[in-house]
């Protein structure tokens, strides 16, 4: 049996599926996807750039792109990120943690899942040196690793990140993306069984800045990856993670943020692949839009294959729109192959910011300003303080304030949609 | 003290047909110390009141006036207004997930008092009154009004109000749908607010019940957009017994003979 559940399908098959689209409002904010063509287990993914062509922008998994922002980074032939590339690499590492630079022939490259779309095979063809992080076997980091990814031009450039814990280790690794860059980057995750990973990827580049990043993780028996993003800065952001369950027992947990300004284009498109039984999936993503021609895209896509009996998932995707003139789009999408699963749900609501409780707030004394503050911060908190990493969640809190200082100045100005304001 | 005055106040709420008219000549004066009761059926307009006080964005003043101790309260805005002293329990209390109950009280009494409260002598405040409210200690961690229980919800209003501790308070319907233990325990949140702090109140109620808590001294019977009838205490107790049917259309002689 094939569920897949759409709005048009929220059938409720035997196992405890439940499926929430009570809270998903049709306020032209919010739009649901067309039944997506095929199964996603029958997505092609490969290593050779001629399987994969250049998209036009109709394929399935570009149609909310803004394919021409990221043509440069179709090309065939990338420079590598130390081969002439305007992207560095640099890694401050635990003192239990290795760090590597590897050329393209190391065996270890590869390993997590194949390229899934034409900016991650253009990734995985145009690097020339990756970095690989190792957290050796029963290993527990004592702090956490950051891996520095900074940009410093536009030449479309490839970089290629592994990030392995070995068996029964743990620790926290850091992505930090700065700067101004045209990049397309693999980040590749492998967590061997019993490890336990957080791996955090924040995109805070500079404006201008095109980024498409493929994660791919691979999760071992009782392994727990945490996998967090955080997208604030640049002008398109495209960020893929896929996770596959290699062995039972195990457990991943995808938590994104994201807060979007004026004409900036922040999508995020993730695949959790239930392979195998008895594993566990959570993902919650949150973000905030704000400005004339923001426009964020969440596409989760959850496929729990025949043998997957007993499998948990649960995923949400909630959208603040602040301003008039952004876009949210939010397409959960849930595949179902067995009826044998311990629980499966979904969740997507987008929202307008809600007068009602400005209105509460001001009537309490608290100026407009501040009750706008105090809503958006209350609808991140949850999720920041889910994130777990002290350093992530203090940088969060201030990037937040950041970003709402821009829409207040906007409406301070007396005009929330002017898109200059907030740019 | 204080003077609260509304006079030949219209008001009309948008709805998507346009603006429709809700009051319709509203006349109250309201002084420090002074408990006046509202007393209506549901549809006449108590509520349009209340948010045309405390100057809900939905409620448009067409006509009239509101001042207070001389101030021009529609010229403020509605945290403006606040801080001048007005406060209003509101019949449905608003949802804010992820603002905690604590940091919500916080910010209002900072921003109220214009100075951040003294820490030590504020968290004893916040304790006690929630003591007096019989509200577990929990709460102050939860996010404001999200999951509260109607009656939790009306005592986190109370609450409010006792930490507040504005000049006026409107209260909304604070009555219904509390049970007798609730009724009598927010009733005395109120008595004690009023007795320590001289506050004007408009006790706004479908029921006569919360009368026998809360002693008005003025009772105003509110029918289709304004003031129909107006009297003390004894006025509440001949509508418990008759009920609001002479003020219902049919009976419009009999309400202006009375009122006359
Ligand atoms: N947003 C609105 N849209 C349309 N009608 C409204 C709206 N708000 C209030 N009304 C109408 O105004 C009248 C008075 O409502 P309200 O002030 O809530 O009365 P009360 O509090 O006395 O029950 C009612 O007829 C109600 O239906
Ligand atoms: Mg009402």
């Amino acid at each position: 049996m094939t569920t897949t559940t759409t709005p048009e399908e929220t059938g409720a098959p035997a196992g405890g599926l439940t499926t929430d689209h009570s809270r998903a409002q049709a306020d032209g904010a919010h739009s649901h996807g067309v039944v997506p063509q095929g199964s996603r287990a029958e997505r092609l993914t490969s290593f050779d750039l001629a399987d994969i062509p250049v998209p036009t922008g109709r394929e399935e998994e570009w149609r909310f792109s803004p394919v021409a922002r990221i043509a440069p980074l179709f090309e065939d032939r990338l420079v590598g990120q130390s081969g002439g590339g305007d992207v560095r690499v640099t890694v401050v590492e635990a003192p239990e943690v290795s760090v590597e630079i590897v050329g393209r022939d190391d065996e270890r490259l590869g390993t997590a899942g194949k390229p899934g779309d034409r900016t991650a095979v253009t990734a995985w063809n145009g690097f020339e040196q990756a970095t690989v992080v190792t957290v050796p076997r029963e290993a527990v980091a004592s702090d956490v690793t950051s891996v520095r990814v900074e940009g410093s031009g536009d030449t479309p450039t490839a970089s290629h990140v592994l990030v392995r814990a070995e068996r029964h280790s743990e620790a926290v690794v850091v992505l930090d993306h700065l700067g101004s860059a045209t990049l397309t980057e693999t980040v590749e995750i492998v967590v061997e069984d019993g490890a336990h990973l957080t791996v955090v990827s924040v995109q805070d580049w500079a404006d201008g800045a095109v980024h498409t990043s493929s994660h791919r993780a691979r999760i071992g028996r009782d392994a727990r990856l945490k996998h967090v993003v955080v997208t604030l800065g640049g002008d398109v952001v495209r960020i893929t993670p896929d996770a596959e369950f290699t062995a039972e027992g195990g457990e991943v947990e995808m938590v994104g943020l994201y807060f979007a300004d004026a004409n900036q284009h922040q999508e995020h498109r993730l695949f959790v692949d239930h392979a195998v039984p008895r594993c566990k999936s959570r993902v919650t993503y949150k973000g905030a839009l704000q400005g004339e021609g923001a426009h964020t895209v969440w596409v989760g896509d959850v496929l729990i294959q025949a043998e997957a009996e007993g499998t948990d998932t649960y995923e949400l995707n909630r959208n603040l729109v602040l301003t008039d003139g952004a876009r949210a789009d939010s397409v959960p999408n849930l595949e179902i192959e067995t009826g044998e699963i311990e629980g499966a749900g979904h969740a997507s609501a987008t929202g307008r910011f809600d007068d009602e409780q400005l209105f509460y707030l001001q009537a309490r004394g608290i100026p407009e300003i501040e009750a706008r503050r105090l809503v958006v911060r209350g609808f991140f908190a949850e999720l920041i303080a889910d994130i777990g990493v002290e350093s992530v969640e203090e940088r969060l809190l201030e990037a937040i304030e950041r970003e709402l200082n821009k829409s207040m100045s906007a409406i301070e100005g007396g005009g929330a949609t002017d898109a200059e304001g907030v740019a | 003290m204080s003077t609260l005055e509304i006079r030949d106040l219209h008001v009309s709420v948008e709805t998507k047909e346009g603006p429709k008219p809700i009051l319709r000549g509203v006349d109250l004066t309201i002084n420090s110390g002074e408990v006046h009761a509202i007393m209506g059926p549901n549809g006449s307009g108590k509520s349009t009141l209340a948010y045309s006080i405390a100057g809900h964005p939905k409620y448009q003043v067409t006509g009239g006036s509101i001042t207070f101790d001389g101030q021009d309260v529609l010229a403020m805005t509605v945290d403006e207004r606040a801080r001048a002293g007005v406060f209003l329990a509101m019949q449905y209390p608003v949802e804010v997930p992820g603002v905690s109950v604590s940091n919500f009280l916080r910010t209002a009494k900072t921003a109220i008092d214009g100075e951040a409260p003294p820490l030590r002598h504020w968290v004893k405040d916040v304790k006690s009154a929630m003591q007096g409210l019989r509200m577990d200690d929990s709460f102050a961690a939860r996010s404001v009004n999200e999951g509260f229980s109607g009656g939790e919800k009306k005592r986190h209003e109370i609450l409010q109000m006792e930490l507040l501790r504005p000049k006026f308070a409107v209260l909304d319907e604070t009555d219904s749908g509390l049970d007798v233990d609730a009724l009598r325990i927010v009733s005395e949140g109120v008595n004690r607010v009023h007795e320590s702090t001289d506050a004007g109140i408009l006790l706004i109620t479908h029921y006569t019940r919360i009368l026998r808590y809360i002693t008005p001294d003025f009772v105003h019977v509110f029918v289709d957009g304004k003031v129909a009838e107006e009297g003390g205490p004894e006025l509440a107790d001949r509508l418990e017994s008759e009920g609001y049917d002479r003020f219902l259309p049919g009976a419009v002689e009999s309400a202006s003979a009375a009122s006359a």
